[in-house]
């Protein structure tokens, strides 16, 4: 495999573990907190409705998890694709 | 001990400890001014980034704004968090690669042209000057508040202290300074929120204390929600927002965040590509630590204050409750002369006045805390202002001496002769954001919301389809970034200042509001820059390759 395929398989993947972590990001904020706030709230964990928690805690505590996950991912394909110096 | 004396002690000790650092860390080179020299570990650059990010605003206003929107005050918090991920994802390893000093040297270079890189100048002045203002002012508040001095000499004393470790330091010794910020800040936000925790829900952490009972085995937000109802307001967990508009205005929040040039500039500071993905990681983490805090003393406090004044007789009022009506944050007007406070959503009965600020300001007095925990208070509010304008006024120093004035109009000036324009515009610009603070325009608030907008129409487009598309030419960023700002002026313009024709709530396209605007008109940007780049030429070899580049960690 060449330098120039490994770099291309490399942005390759990187690009699709960004689209799956943007999933995420997308659905914990604007699915879980605003479009289907309403329905989450119906659901009640302690004292809090579902969807209203979304919006105020666990969309911030999943965000943090996300940016974690990438910098994990990335780490790993950056060594198995032995391009950082 | 006296509560005046205790806060100048406070407040005097960590204004030393940041002169202390600035002193320790001077800039040699305008590598150090930039970029503090490129080598800062990127759990210190988290916190600097923390401290950066979070300003006046975060610390004064935020709880105190979701405290009377309840579900509404939701949109700051997903929105000026979930940024971070796009930063982290999008934005920061890329740039980082890039290895240059400011945003707009990347969008000069990217788009081989130094009319793009003037307005990308011209957008980051804007938006660190809208900013720094306010910041300025929340300097002066806070001095005149706690410590009886005037604000205007309140915003003097800010200003020379910025002026001194942000001229003498530049980047390197505002990094450092921003690490023992946030520290000041974040231990003065959780003090209070902990005792007063533990006073309404008997548990520890704020976070869990929101979702627990209080000492009457109710639910604290059923409780709340009940007392909401009961007054005429909105309920608290649902809100009063159209679906559409909570979903523009985050967006927009999160994507002006990301493309907001002090904060970007931060992850030019650090080593290595990994370095800059780890450090949006801990920035967030640090962040995350005050923003969901936030909403659980929003939720003690709007309570407290409910149960502490509703249809109680005014003359039984606590202590504190006449000391910040002299501040003019509580107002009582008696209308029907019962004697008792009638507190509720209608305004021809409502008898109260309250300002958001006063959620965490006054804290540690309805919670009883002791004289220390007040005086800390002062330092933390003082320091995420400092903070936040030493990152702005960086930037603005950078734009001018090392955009305008290397690139653009005197390529050969000298590394000395750059690092002294650079510490000339910074003194400049701190005397310019202090004039904007003293005499503040009226408008300071409606231009938060032109700031984001602006961010998130101009800066964020260009800089990912910069990285993530080899196509996107000159031609395409520039009416691009062009198009979004001047969509996004027109409607601030027409809907906060009334040019235009002007415009109530029932004319806002689609219904978004002017916050939210900034959504629609990054949209915009992202489809003019894309159908103007395929039929335009393509960029260079010597472009398609600096891309490539910049894609390899």
């Amino acid at each position: 495999m060449g330098q120039k395929d490994s770099v291309q398989k490399y942005w390759h993947l990187n690009i699709k573990i960004i689209s799956i972590l943007l999933f995420f990001w997308f659905a914990v904020s604007f699915g879980c907190g605003i479009l289907f706030a309403e329905q989450l709230n119906g659901i009640k964990i302690g004292g809090f409705k579902l969807g209203f928690w979304f919006a105020q805690q666990g969309s911030i505590f999943s965000f943090v998890i996300i940016i974690f996950t990438y910098i994990y991912i990335m780490n790993r394909l950056d060594k198995k694709y032995k391009i950082n110096k | 001990m006296e509560l005046q004396y205790l806060i100048w002690i406070v407040v005097g000790l960590s204004f030393s400890l940041y002169i202390g650092i600035a002193i320790w860390s001077r800039a040699a080179s305008t590598k150090d001014f930039y970029v503090a020299g490129g080598g800062v570990n990127p759990i210190a650059n988290g916190m600097a980034t923390a401290a950066d990010w979070m300003s006046a605003a975060s610390f004064i206003s935020m709880a105190g704004i979701i405290s009377f929107g309840g579900y509404d005050g939701s949109v700051f918090l997903m929105g000026w968090t979930g940024g971070f991920v796009l930063l982290a994802l999008l934005i920061a390893p890329y740039l980082r690669k890039f290895g240059k000093y400011t945003v707009p040297d990347f969008i000069g270079d990217r788009y081989y042209s130094n009319s793009a890189r003037t307005v990308a100048v011209f957008c980051a002045l804007i938006v660190s000057f809208t900013y720094i203002a306010g910041q300025m002012l929340g300097v002066g508040l806070v001095f005149s508040r706690y410590l009886e001095v005037d604000i205007v000499n309140g915003i003097l004393i800010g200003m020379g202290i910025v002026l001194f470790y942000a001229v003498l330091g530049g980047m390197k010794g505002i990094t450092y300074t921003q690490v023992a910020q946030y520290c000041v800040m974040i231990f003065a936000f959780m003090v209070p929120a902990v005792f007063i925790s533990l006073l309404v829900t008997g548990n520890v952490i704020p976070q869990f204390g929101f979702g627990s009972t209080t000492t009457d085995g109710v639910y604290l937000l059923d409780k709340l929600d009940g007392l909401h109802k009961d007054l005429g307001f909105n309920l608290y967990t649902t809100g009063s927002k159209s679906i559409i508009d909570m979903f523009c205005i985050t967006m927009a929040l999160m994507i002006g965040t990301a493309g907001l040039p002090h904060v970007i500039v931060r992850f030019f500071t650090v080593k290595k590509v990994s370095d800059a993905r780890k450090s949006a990681g801990w920035a967030l983490l640090f962040i995350a630590i005050l923003y969901t805090t936030a909403p659980a003393i929003a939720v003690f406090s709007r309570t407290n204050l409910i149960e502490t004044v509703s249809e109680k007789p005014y003359k039984n009022m606590p202590e504190w409750f006449s000391k910040w009506e002299t501040t003019g944050l509580l107002k009582f007007n008696d209308k029907n002369d019962d004697g008792l406070i009638q507190y509720s959503s209608e305004q021809i009965t409502n008898e109260l006045y309250v300002s958001p600020d006063i959620m965490v300001l006054a804290n540690p007095e309805i919670a009883q805390l002791p004289n220390w925990v007040i005086a800390l208070l002062a330092a933390g509010a003082l320091a995420a202002a400092l903070s936040t304008a030493a990152g702005l006024l960086l930037v603005i120093s950078s734009s001018i001496s090392h955009d305008l004035l290397k690139k653009i109009f005197m390529p050969k000036i000298s590394e000395k002769g750059e690092l002294i324009a650079a510490r000339v515009s910074a003194t400049l610009a701190v005397c310019l954001a202090g004039w904007f603070a003293i005499n503040p325009p009226g408008f300071v608030a409606e231009t938060v919301a032109l700031a984001f907008g602006l961010a998130a129409s101009s800066f964020f487009p260009a800089i990912c389809l910069g990285i993530f598309s080899k196509r996107v030419n000159k031609e395409g960023a520039m009416s691009g970034m062009l198009c979004g700002i001047s969509l996004m002026l027109i409607y601030i313009l027409k809907f906060k200042f009334g040019f235009f024709g002007g415009g109530t709530s029932d004319d806002w396209w689609f219904g978004v509001s002017p916050e939210g605007f900034g959504t629609l008109s990054m949209i915009v940007n992202l489809i003019v820059t894309i159908t103007i780049s395929s039929f335009t030429k393509k960029p260079s070899e010597k472009i398609q390759k600096l891309v490539v580049e910049i894609r390899k960690p």
